[in-house]
């Protein structure tokens, strides 16, 4: 038993956190509510992160989950707008599919690939060459008829997908799984910003002579925010690990990731907001575009009440773990 | 990142399954009573026969020499069995890594091998009554005499100070001084003029606490841990072995949670049974998060890290999750969670209530939950006093 990340994962992740410093800072997160392309998921092609779970006879890197969800971590961390959760879930299906020159052109960022929901909710369906469906199976949309939804997070191009379809032998449980694990570690890194943001601006805000940040009630505020997402990693690591072995009982791992990390940031959006005052509810501060997110990603790819009822079913029948 | 045990691991947990699975007694009478605890002690001592008392510890003073995932192991197994609480907890668990990290080696050959034999019992001696959350203001004193100290002042709410031998805390050894300095971590043995031990009951009844009355009893120079007016740092450094890791391992959790999925199962349809539905899972959820928490702070100091400040955090985390735990087995109960053990319609025998009226504690003890929100914010989140 060795519960931590390698060197080398490490390593990924700080440089993935480095670009995405660089080509990702807040001004573009916001711009992506009004641009349609600001250049993100291109700039994640070139640091070769839509290939990270790629097979690498096809040009990619071959990594399992346990190395991709700390680059989600990242991207979620940089509130990313891009869909990189689709794509990372997405290109393992595509191999099964036996679909390896579109897997080569979505790694270099030449071609989309997404995903529609249950509810038949797909992220930027309108770019995508290809879009895939999830009820009963993995679907293939043949002609997808797009509306336009409106997703309270300005960034994300949301569209109800409908239209012809074609049935796949994709692994349902392994796509589903791979969207609601890379969500939740999204989710922990849009935390993680989200209480930076929070403990800075406590530290530098002062009233009645001192930072807010030196008094209890606020201070309390932040560590409970800080407890959430710190009791969130690991189960977010855990399922990725589980996804790695094949551990019969991942699905509730995924689960049990996406509903702790989906309240961790729920949460965290909550408690910064109210350490931020009225500064944070101000639409020209950044806060807001970090929250939204949250809030869209919680919902997405099995709500906590879908995770809830997923490991309430394992766990009342009697299922034991290890 | 790999969250299997090795094959000798497992091994280790067959051992010790096998072992507990013969051994361990039908429940024993609450250890924090006079008759409970005397039985409580006959068990830590078949315990240390059969060499479980102490396993992490070497085995020069009874231990098995386990590694701290074997450790944890053992608790799994041992909370799983559903074994005695430990009335040694505050010993073996509290003083003696303190002895580890300060001790000298005349006190580590003295006090260890009595401690995990269960032939001496501790007490830990922090709170006064004018020194609960703020430790910094214990008034007790130490007076320099020939060969030693003599000791003055009032301690309370002494866990099980009535039933052992033994108790540890800091003393003003330097009149001169204020608040953390001039402070010296002391062992006072309780079976001596100058002490007067009165047991007072807690709100389950049981007559758990003490005060231990000071009046010039005898401490000599050997039953100082660490240098002489350097005793906070000395407690400083425990405080992390009781609110983390040590104190409440996560096997505790994962068998109370089992537990309480079992009485889900047994209960009649209903409304309570509806409104307890996502307690119990979230009971059982929160287990396995304390124990994936564990499993990385664990692989952290194996690697020579320190668990440090995020005990704290532990300790918020566990003492909140057994009270919902608890909380939620009441609510299972519906109109019978009012009754105690030994009344003819208990559920489970009223046990729950008591394990409710324990984890309100929880929170309190071992440092209140605003204070350890006080450290998180200090010492993690770097935020200003």
């Amino acid at each position: 038993m060795r519960f931590l990340f390698t060197d080398e994962q490490l390593q990924l992740r700080d440089a993935v956190r480095e670009a995405l410093a660089g080509a990702c800072p807040p001004g573009v997160v916001r711009r992506a509510w009004s641009e349609r392309d600001v250049g993100v998921r291109a700039a994640l092609a070139e640091l070769g992160v839509l290939g990270l779970n790629a097979p690498v006879e096809l040009g990619g890197m071959g990594l399992g989950a346990r190395s991709w969800v700390l680059v989600l971590e990242e991207a979620g961390r940089a509130a990313a707008p891009a869909p990189l959760i689709e794509l990372i879930a997405v290109i393992p299906t595509l191999v099964e599919l036996g679909e390896d020159e579109l897997v080569a052109r979505v790694m270099t960022g030449e071609a989309l690939v997404t995903v529609a929901s249950d509810a038949g909710f797909a992220l930027d369906a309108d770019l995508a060459e290809r879009v895939y469906g999830l009820d009963a199976g993995v679907h293939r949309f043949l002609a997808p008829q797009l509306t336009p939804e409106r997703s309270v997070d300005g960034s994300r191009r949301l569209f109800r997908v409908d239209g012809p379809r074609e049935a796949t032998a994709a692994d349902e449980a392994g796509l589903r799984d791979r969207l609601a694990l890379a969500s939740a570690a999204s989710l922990v890194g849009l935390s993680r910003w989200m209480l930076d943001t929070g403990v800075a601006y406590a530290k530098a805000r002062r009233q009645f002579g001192k930072p807010i940040g030196s008094f209890q009630a606020v201070q309390h505020h932040l560590v409970d925010a800080l407890s959430k997402v710190a009791f969130a990693a690991p189960a977010v690591y855990r399922a990725a690990w589980s996804l790695d072995v094949g551990h019969p009982q991942r699905d509730v791992h995924v689960a049990m990731a996406k509903l702790y990390a989906s309240e961790a940031a729920t949460f965290t959006a909550r408690k910064v907001l109210q350490v931020h005052g009225a500064i944070g509810y101000a639409f020209e501060h950044d806060l807001h575009l970090w929250m939204k997110r949250a809030w869209a990603l919680s919902a997405a790819w099995g709500d906590p009440a879908a995770q809830l009822a997923r490991v309430s079913e394992f766990v009342l029948s009697g299922g034991e773990d290890g | 990142m790999n969250l299997e045990f090795k094959p000798e691991q497992e091994r280790f947990r067959a051992e010790v399954r096998a072992w507990l699975e013969a051994n361990v007694p039908a429940p024993l009478p609450s250890g924090d009573t006079a008759v409970g605890f005397a039985a409580h002690v006959l068990w830590e001592k078949r315990l240390f026969e059969a060499g479980w008392s102490v396993v992490s510890w070497p085995r020069a003073y009874g231990g098995r020499e386990a590694s701290l995932v074997e450790w944890l192991i053992f608790e799994e197994e041992y909370y799983r069995a559903g074994a005695p609480n430990r009335v040694t907890q505050n010993g073996i668990f509290l003083l003696a890594p303190t002895l580890f990290e300060f001790g000298t080696q005349e006190q580590k050959d003295r006090i260890l091998p009595a401690m995990a034999a269960a032939t001496k019992l501790w007490a830990q001696a922090w709170s006064e009554p004018e020194a609960g959350s703020d430790l910094a203001n214990v008034r007790s004193r130490a007076e320099r005499v020939d060969g030693g100290w003599r000791v003055f002042g009032q301690k309370t709410w002494t866990t099980r100070g009535a039933f052992c031998d033994g108790i540890y805390g800091l003393f003003r050894t330097d009149p001169a001084t204020e608040r953390h300095r001039g402070l010296s971590y002391l062992m006072v043995d309780l079976h001596q003029p100058g002490v007067t031990v009165r047991p007072v009951d807690r709100l389950d009844g049981d007559a758990s606490f003490a005060e231990v009355f000071l009046d010039g009893a005898f401490v000599p120079d050997r039953d100082v841990i660490g240098e002489v007016h350097q005793g906070w740092r000395v407690a400083m450094a425990t405080t992390s072995s009781e609110r983390g890791l040590s104190l409440r391992s996560p096997g505790r959790f994962m068998a109370a949670a089992a537990r309480l999925v079992d009485l889900y199962r047994r209960s009649p349809d209903g409304p309570a049974r509806e409104r307890a539905r996502e307690g119990v899972v979230r009971a059982w959820m929160e287990a396995q998060l304390y124990r994936l928490y564990t499993f990385q702070t664990v692989s952290r100091m194996m690697e020579g890290g320190e668990i440090g400040a995020d005990s704290s955090l532990n300790k918020i985390f566990w003492s909140e999750m057994d009270l919902g735990l608890t909380e939620t087995a009441l609510a299972l109960a519906g109109p019978a969670a009012e009754l105690l053990p030994g009344s003819p319609s208990a559920v489970d025998d009223g046990a729950w209530m008591i394990d409710f009226e324990f984890a309100l504690a929880g929170p309190i003890y071992a440092g209140t939950n605003e204070v350890q929100r006080n450290i998180v914010a200090s010492r993690v989140l770097d935020l200003p006093r």
